[in-house]
């Protein structure tokens, strides 16, 4: 068991050199790595925040954009319903007019056919009578005796 | 060792010679080298830098590999143990305690390795060398050597100085070291206490970790001496506890070292 100085001195040199190299080439790569590593992480996990947050951001709007399509296609919907309701309103109501207008049409019609048909009527009751008077006329003529029967004729008519 | 078979004394002496150049025998030599405690610390040391710079230019803020994740491991450890009471810069403290964590660290496991695995081999070289194998001394254990562990405890003595002088300036060191703890009026006192407490720092701070390593080197060395059947449970009880020890201590010399300088650098 010995203490040399020689020993200790030389240790102590060998120490400092040690030290001194640790302290240039080992120490501030290895700590800086460790840093970057803790500064990479932190802003990792800052962007997962980030992402997690702008996920549940574009769920809420995409939410919001499904309720508004959704109240849109009611309102669309109802509004085609309502068109729907008037065209048809519409077309009962003009179909209504044109059957109105055919009918009078027709009415129009009957009545001229009926006014041309009594007309005619009255054109060849008046022949005929003029015939039939002519004829009794040729066998004895008699207008008092026949005048009032010719008069109810005419009246008939 | 010897060709007789030796004497537990001899055996257990021969053990504990140096390697040494030159020099005496005395418990505190001006002269003698110790040659295998130099070699083996600095080899250590060169094992220590070598690895940890490989990793430092390897470094990559992405994902590190299996090296990377262990030196970072240590040194986030040792960074975070300054950090706890050191509160000046780091960028000399920190590097310091690393090296002092894993090199002691490193001298201390060679304790683990069997007692006379490298002395034989080291006594079939020098005998092959054409010298007395009779006296090839070695000892592998840095720490078990106090010029190592003083070498270590004297640079942080005088590290505690320079940290003093850097803290509180020239005048505030002098000011505590004759003022402190009992004010102006005992100041003698205050003198004669603080130079105890100073130098108690450094022979503490060396004889806790070589009285540690000495004594567990001892104990491995008595261990041998049993027949070969008796040694197994002993050597590895043993050896599981001083795993903790080798640990342990490296830890302590670290921490130690943290704690005097911040002391030294704080104003109290």
């Amino acid at each position: 068991m010995q203490a040399s100085i020689p020993s200790i001195v030389g240790q102590m040199i060998v120490f400092f050199i040690f030290v001194m190299f640790t302290m240039k080439y080992v120490w501030p790569p290895i700590t800086k790595a460790l840093e970057e590593r803790r500064v990479r992480i932190a802003e990792g996990l800052a962007a997962a925040e980030r992402g997690a947050a702008s996920l549940k951001e574009a769920s809420a709007k995409s939410d919001e954009a499904l309720k508004a399509a959704r109240i849109q296609a009611q309102e669309i919907l109802t509004a085609a319903n309502k068109q729907a309701t008037q065209m048809v309103e519409a077309a009962k109501l003009t179909a209504t007019h044109e059957a109105e207008k055919i009918v009078e049409h027709a009415n129009g019609e009957v009545l001229r056919q009926v006014t041309h048909a009594k007309e005619e009527l009255r054109r060849q009751v008046g022949d005929l009578a003029v015939l039939g008077a002519a004829r009794i006329l040729k066998r004895e003529v008699n207008a008092s005796a026949h005048a009032d029967i010719l008069q109810d004729l005419a009246a008939r008519i | 060792m010897a060709s007789a078979s030796p004497t537990p004394a001899e055996y257990v002496t021969h053990h504990l010679q140096h390697l040494t150049y030159a020099g005496d025998s005395s418990f505190i030599s001006a002269s003698a080298w110790h040659v295998d405690t130099l070699i083996i610390s600095t080899l250590l040391g060169l094992i220590f830098l070598t690895v940890f710079r490989i990793v430092a230019v390897r470094a990559t803020a992405g994902v590190p590999g299996k090296l990377q994740n262990f030196v970072e491991m240590i040194i986030e450890f040792v960074d975070n143990s300054v950090k706890s009471s050191f509160h000046g810069s780091r960028a000399f403290v920190a590097p310091l305690a690393l090296t002092i964590f894993v090199w002691v660290f490193l001298w201390n496991s060679m304790d683990l390795i069997p007692v006379d695995l490298v002395p034989k081999l080291w006594a079939l070289a020098y005998g092959a060398a054409g010298h007395d194998a009779h006296h090839a001394y070695i000892r592998i254990v840095p720490s078990a050597d106090m010029s190592a562990t003083f070498a270590l405890s004297i640079s942080v003595f005088i590290l505690i100085f320079v940290y003093s002088f850097k803290g509180k300036g020239a005048g505030g060191f002098a000011k505590e070291f004759l003022f402190h703890p009992f004010g102006p009026y005992l100041l003698p006192a205050n003198v004669l206490l603080n130079t105890v407490e100073y130098l108690a720092r450094p022979m503490s701070l060396a004889l806790r970790l070589f009285g540690n390593l000495y004594a567990g080197e001892l104990i491995f060395i008595l261990i041998a001496l049993l027949p070969w059947w008796a040694q197994v449970i002993p050597g590895l009880g043993w050896m599981i506890f001083h795993i903790l020890v080798v640990t342990l201590q490296a830890f302590i010399f670290m921490t130690l070292t943290i704690v005097y300088l911040s002391m030294a650098y704080e104003h109290h």
